[in-house]
């Protein structure tokens, strides 16, 4: 029993891990030469002082406040990085695991603490955080290049013509990537004023290069051409310049030009493609403006482009908007559009005015919440109500 | 906005008489008070709740803003009492959450009858003439001590209590997620904590107040609680026989004794 006692006394004091006992209140009882000599003091003088003086003063505010109630609350703690100073300031990191002892009642006894030499980890583990914090960083100025592109194919602000009202909201599922949604109004003449929508293909810096591309050629083509359609027929040959080199670009687009009417504007709209946009009339009513056989822009030889007449009254609300809140999932294989309810959406709305159902159209995103997985843009133009 | 879940208030003890609230300090959350709570449930109604970015709290309603002042998390104590409609409220803070019990009482004397500050600190950097025990760099090494302590990564790398068959009354879910907050928004409540100077606040409290401090506080030596208590007009000063900065866990007879004392009615 001797040898034994002896072999268990060499174990503790010479391990391959400083070993240290204290009383629950964290004064030290045994400690083994182990940690003695990598702390570089002496054994004798460490008994009877408390277990936080080996640690630094911030180390010693974090376990004060983290690890000593973990330890007394549940008995027991394992992984703790603290740096423990030696003799001459030296920092000596460690990872540290420790259990209480506890009577039959519960109260404790002592608590056995293990430290075992963490250099190496820690210095890996620094390594880590850094990289982390650059990939941040990194990250961080992606995201605000991603939203500066973003912003710059948006319109700064919409130009209505006198007596029309106008609003438009554009929400980006995820920030850090350019969508493929787009937007503007624009006066072409004193009288007339142009607008559109629409969704280019795919994301991120090429969908950024189309949108910017789509944008500046509506906006010329739009310029010394009346007819919609034209300007469509023009964007689709500029696309197809590009798609001859090779990069397969289209888009869906609705596209409008608005002239003063009798009693209001007359809005003449051409898509490509783009879902029908919804008119909220001032008696409350609402329907889809018929655009029956438009094509995607840049996708097929000899598109078709459909066109339509409509007249915005007074009290009256046109809506423009992409696939991102049709498309929105709504359950395990359901779209949020699949039945209709975006129809039933704007006729629980109607009548209203612009701003009244992008209001509406943004808390739908938000409902929604992470069933938006596409961008979603939306673009109304309401005339206001005589007074 | 709901306060009560905002804040997971809970109760605890007799359904009325005098209503004692426990607020927790940096670190855990209202689970610190288990002991204790548990001493008090007999003589008096029991409120806690843990501070946003702490515990259950809601994490939604985290502002990093917001909660890089003291102001902040009284506004949240405010909050409290006025959507329970307290008043004669006994509030006992401990460590940080003493500082924020003083401002709140500031703000709203008319919530509340008495204040207990158990071991509190008003500041706990040195500055001239007065010494809270810590340097800048002593918080910029804690900060340092806590990011490596939660590598944000990975869970499993960060400290973790062990279940221990001597003590089965421990709960599974409390062993799980006692004192685990996120780093990111524990990393402003020790800012918030470490670097406020709340010595100026001290004389606006204006009702019955008692400062407990243990014996041996490395992060509240006796001389800040002797400084609590004289900046405060007509306090007391208990001293426990305890070392460590959180009596609930290592006295909590002692700790729940004196808070019995100072708040049961006259």
């Amino acid at each position: 029993m001797t040898a034994d006692s002896d072999a268990l006394r060499d174990a503790f004091d010479n391990a391959p891990c400083g070993y240290v006992i204290t009383t629950p209140d964290g004064e030290i009882l045994a400690v083994n030469e182990t940690l003695a000599s990598w702390l570089g003091r002496d054994h004798d003088a460490l008994i009877g002082t408390p277990f936080t003086r080996l640690l630094t003063a911030g180390g010693r505010i974090h376990y004060e406040t983290h690890f000593a109630p973990m330890l007394l609350a549940s008995g027991g703690l394992s992984g703790v990085a603290v740096d423990l100073v030696a003799a001459g300031g030296l920092r000596l990191p460690v990872l540290l695991t420790a259990n209480v002892k506890s009577d039959a009642e519960g109260r404790p006894l002592l608590v056995r603490i293990v430290a075992d030499d963490a250099a190496d980890r820690r210095s890996y583990e620094r390594e880590l955080l850094a990289e982390r914090r650059r990939a941040e960083e990194e990250r961080g100025r992606a995201v605000s290049f991603a939203e500066t592109l973003q912003r710059s194919l948006l319109p700064p602000s919409l130009s209505p013509p006198p007596g029309l009202e106008a609003a438009a909201h554009y929400y980006s599922p995820s920030a850090g990537e350019v969508g493929g949604d787009f937007y503007d109004l624009f006066p072409l003449s004193r009288e007339r004023y142009g607008f559109f929508l629409g969704d280019v293909c795919g994301k991120g810096v090429a969908a950024a290069t189309l949108t910017s591309l789509t944008r500046y050629t509506l906006r010329a083509a739009a310029v010394g051409d009346d007819h919609p359609v034209g300007v469509l027929h023009t964007l689709d040959s500029v696309l197809k310049q590009d798609s001859h080199a090779g990069r397969g670009w289209f888009c869906t687009v609705l596209f409008g030009v608005i002239n003063r009417g009798a009693n209001g504007f007359d809005v003449d709209l051409a898509t490509g493609g783009h879902p029908p946009p919804l008119l909220l009339r001032a008696d409350g009513s609402a329907e889809y403006v018929s655009t029956d056989g438009g094509q995607a822009v840049g996708l097929f030889a000899t598109p078709t482009f459909s066109s339509t007449r409509i007249a915005l009254s007074p009290g009256d609300t046109l809506l423009a908007y992409s696939d991102g809140f049709t498309e929105a999932r709504t359950g395990a294989g359901s779209r949020y559009d699949d039945d209709g309810e975006l129809l039933r959406f704007a006729a629980a709305h109607s009548p209203t005015d612009a701003g009244g159902i992008v209001t509406a159209m943004r808390t739908l995103i938000e409902d929604l919440g992470t069933g938006v997985e596409d961008d979603a843009a939306t673009l109304a133009l309401s005339v206001p109500e005589k007074r | 906005m709901n306060v009560l879940a905002r804040n997971n208030v809970t109760f605890a003890g007799l359904k009325s008489g005098t209503t004692v609230m426990l607020a927790h300090g940096f670190g855990c959350d209202q689970n610190l008070w288990r002991l204790v709570a548990a001493r008090l449930a007999d003589q008096f109604r029991l409120v806690l709740f843990d501070h946003v970015g702490s515990g259950l709290s809601d994490p939604h309603a985290w502002d990093a803003e917001r909660y890089s002042s003291l102001h902040g998390y009284a506004d949240d104590i405010l909050d409290i009492v006025e959507e329970l409609d307290l008043t004669d409220v006994v509030f006992v803070g401990h460590s940080v959450a003493a500082m924020m019990g003083v401002l709140a009482v500031a703000e709203d004397p008319s919530r509340f009858a008495k204040l207990v500050l158990l071991t509190p600190s008003p500041c706990y950097l040195d500055h001239d003439g007065y010494t809270g025990g810590f340097s800048r760099a002593d918080i910029d090494e804690l900060l340092e001590s806590m990011e490596s302590n939660y590598l944000g990564w990975s869970r499993a790398m960060a400290p973790k209590v062990m279940g221990t068959p001597d003590r089965p009354e421990l709960e599974d879910e409390l062993t799980e997620s006692f004192c685990r907050n996120d780093p990111a928004k524990a990393q402003v409540f020790a800012r918030t904590t470490f670097l406020s100077d709340n010595r100026a606040d001290l004389p606006r409290v204006g009702i019955p107040s008692r400062v407990v401090e243990c014996l041996h506080d490395t992060l509240a030596p006796r001389s800040v609680g002797a400084y609590t208590h004289e900046h405060i007009a007509g306090s007391d000063l208990v001293t426990i026989n305890a070392t460590g900065h959180c009596p609930q866990l290592s006295a909590p007879d002692e700790t729940a004794a004196a808070i019995a004392a100072f708040a049961a009615p006259a």
